[in-house]
């Protein structure tokens, strides 16, 4: 009977076609505007992301993100050094600078300066060049991305392209040159700032002059060190905040989803593709069911028990379900490759896709609702019905 | 409730004496609706109906001939008097039994073939076996046997609407025979066929009835196919005004002799 009832479902080709489609716009709508959001919300800490190795972040109490810059004092970073626990611990300057280029063009930048001595906090990967050059007179680390776009220089000939900034180039911040020692791969921010690196005490002299310019403190626990512990002992002891990574990473993201109007964008996004999603579905579902309401009848009197005939109606439902969702992400996927090249935020994570095959599930499962009520309380007699 | 049956003594026929019966109907009663919209659909039947025998069920619309055949069927439920089928009264059993004995004794013949379009004919006629609970290959194995003693050994493979009317109520017939069920409750089997082809069906079911001993209760308005019942039960305003001997065993004892309906 379960061959039966999907040949049923199948060999109705347009209303099949009809059923999977909504499921294939709902699975597909969930996980693209899931994958943009959950993308856009990652480039928020990918700052937090490339700097790597650090186990613990510490900053001013006020801090809420990682953007949001309140510089400490320079003694933070002996106070946190002398917490027991600590195995290594670095300064890390952060800060939004003006860069004027050499055709006389303004640019905001995001300037980070690592450790002079260990350059902890640097670039994930290196295009051009090495980190450790940073240690030669006035040079820079320029993201590739900011490189080519944003600090990119303008076209040589009219109509052309812009000529990406390269090893060798000058700029100029705060009245100081810095000279361009290699080009790094970054994960694109939210804000798309270009990024540049330098060290810290160089750093401190391209930013304007400021009483505390000590941004971040990353802090290496000692082996076998319990993270979280050592976290609220660096706080305890030093009245600052100190977070894991992952949870500053989350404590920018939920900032973001806190007090922008993202998330609603995005969620109303997400539950216009469930909710149309689920209308198709449902309507073409019943539909079906209605189509079929003589031969179910039928099978009804011809001794098929409530018992199989619901279990039809699922295994239909869950068919369709599994089709229109593979489907859905299988488009969804294909619009996240086919748009890798651009600025778009796109991240289809296991567990984004979980909840789209979740969500397909429960739109199948009210569909068939409609259609299982109807059959159960379908009498048999139906059938010497003209 | 005396029903006008009990006033009209059954007319013996060739098919009745000493045989078994396999359906026995006393003042059954059915009321659809309530208060000032009920409507008595049948007032108080008595009709047996015997192993072998062909009854037709016969008179205006509105008569209770449908409701009656749904009771002997047991796709509805009776509000009152008894009710044997095979032995069994449908009163007496839980849902799902009432379903599993459907299922195992009763064919079901309609007016609309009501055969699901997107299944091939042999997968249609396979559906009893495996409401049964036959494996597929078994079911699908019985299903092209059945279809090829209906003359339609060569179509299995076809969609129902690749085929004529009068093909698509064999392929019904078949698939009400497939699992050799005891009794065989068809309605207007031939309102949507020509003569020819209406001849051709009654004179399969005729066969087929007295083969197997297989009793069959057919609701028709076609007079023409008068000639093939053993009895004919006049219903009227929910009652049975008349019974009637009918030459069904003589049309079976020609065809027979003359192979009709093969």
């Amino acid at each position: 009977m379960n061959l039966l009832a999907l040949k049923m479902l199948l060999n109705d080709r347009a209303k099949y076609a009809g059923i999977v489609l909504g499921v294939m716009l709902a699975s597909m709508v969930i996980t693209q505007q899931g994958s943009i959001f959950v993308g856009l919300m990652s480039r928020t800490f990918a700052a937090i992301t490339d700097a790597g190795g650090p186990d613990i972040w510490v900053m001013d109490p006020k801090v809420q993100f990682i953007d949001d810059t309140k510089p400490m004092q320079a003694t933070a970073l002996n106070r946190v050094r002398g917490v027991p626990g600590v195995a290594f611990a670095a300064p890390l300057y952060k800060g939004l600078l003006r860069v004027r280029l050499d055709n006389g063009e303004f640019q905001n930048c995001n300037v980070i300066g690592l450790d002079d001595a260990t350059l902890t906090g640097g670039p994930p990967a290196m295009l051009e060049g090495k980190v450790e050059d940073l240690r030669r007179a006035d040079a820079v680390i320029v993201d590739a991305v900011g490189a080519s776009t944003r600090l990119a220089r303008k076209p040589t000939t009219p109509g052309g392209s812009p000529v990406p900034l390269k090893v060798g180039d000058t700029m100029e911040l705060n009245d100081r040159r810095g000279v361009v020692v290699g080009i790094s791969l970054n994960t694109r921010s939210f804000q798309s700032q270009p990024t540049i690196y330098t060290t810290f005490s160089r750093a401190t002299q391209f930013a304007p002059r400021e009483r505390k310019q000590l941004t971040f403190i990353l802090v290496n626990a000692a082996e076998g060190e319990d993270h979280d512990a050592l976290c609220e002992r660096i706080s305890e002891s030093t009245g600052l905040a100190a977070y894991t990574r992952d949870q500053f990473k989350w404590k920018t993201v939920m900032h973001f989803v806190n007090n922008t109007g993202i998330p609603i964008n995005f969620g109303m996004a997400v539950s216009l593709g469930f909710v149309i999603g689920a209308l198709i579905t449902g309507f073409m579902f019943f539909s079906f069911t209605l189509d079929n309401l003589r031969f179910l009848g039928t099978l009804k009197a011809m001794g098929t028990s409530d018992r199989t005939l619901l279990r039809m109606i699922l295994l239909q439902a869950v068919s369709v379900a599994v089709v229109g969702y593979g489907l859905g992400i299988g488009a969804a996927a294909w619009f996240g490759h086919s748009m890798s090249g651009t600025p778009l935020a796109f991240r289809m994570t296991w567990q984004l896709l979980f909840v789209a095959f979740c969500a397909v599930v429960v739109i199948c499962m009210l569909a068939a609702m409609l259609s299982i009520r109807k059959v159960m309380k379908l009498e048999p007699a139906i059938v010497f019905k003209g | 409730m005396t029903s006008a049956s009990t006033n009209v003594p059954a007319v013996p026929t060739a098919a009745s004496p000493g045989r078994e019966i396999a359906v026995r109907c006393r003042a059954v009663t059915k009321t659809y609706g309530t208060g000032n919209s009920a409507v008595k659909a049948l007032r108080g039947v008595d009709i047996d109906v015997h192993s072998g025998e062909l009854l037709m069920l016969v008179g205006p619309s509105g008569c209770g001939k449908t409701t009656l055949i749904s009771v002997i069927a047991g796709v509805l439920d009776r509000d009152g008097g008894e009710c044997t089928v095979l032995g069994e009264d449908y009163a007496r059993m839980r849902s799902d039994a009432k379903t599993t004995f459907r299922g195992r004794n009763v064919g079901f013949v309609f007016q609309a073939f009501n055969l699901i379009p997107t299944l091939t004919i042999a997968e249609n006629v396979s559906v009893p076996m495996l409401i049964n609970g036959s494996p597929r290959t078994a079911a699908m194995k019985a299903a092209k046997d059945m279809l090829a003693q209906v003359g339609l050994g060569e179509r299995v493979n076809d969609i129902p609407s690749r085929l004529s009317g009068g093909q698509q109520q064999r392929v019904a017939i078949a698939r009400a025979l497939v699992h050799q069920p005891r009794l065989l409750v068809c309605d207007e089997p031939t309102s949507a066929l020509d003569h020819v082809t209406g001849q051709k069906v009654m004179e399969l079911l005729r066969q087929v009835a007295s083969a197997h001993e297989l009793s069959l209760v057919v609701v028709t308005h076609d007079q023409r196919i008068f000639e093939f019942a053993d009895r004919i039960a006049e219903m009227d305003d929910g009652h049975i005004m008349r019974i009637t001997a009918g030459s069904g065993h003589k049309v079976a004892a020609h065809g027979a002799a003359t192979g009709a309906g093969r």
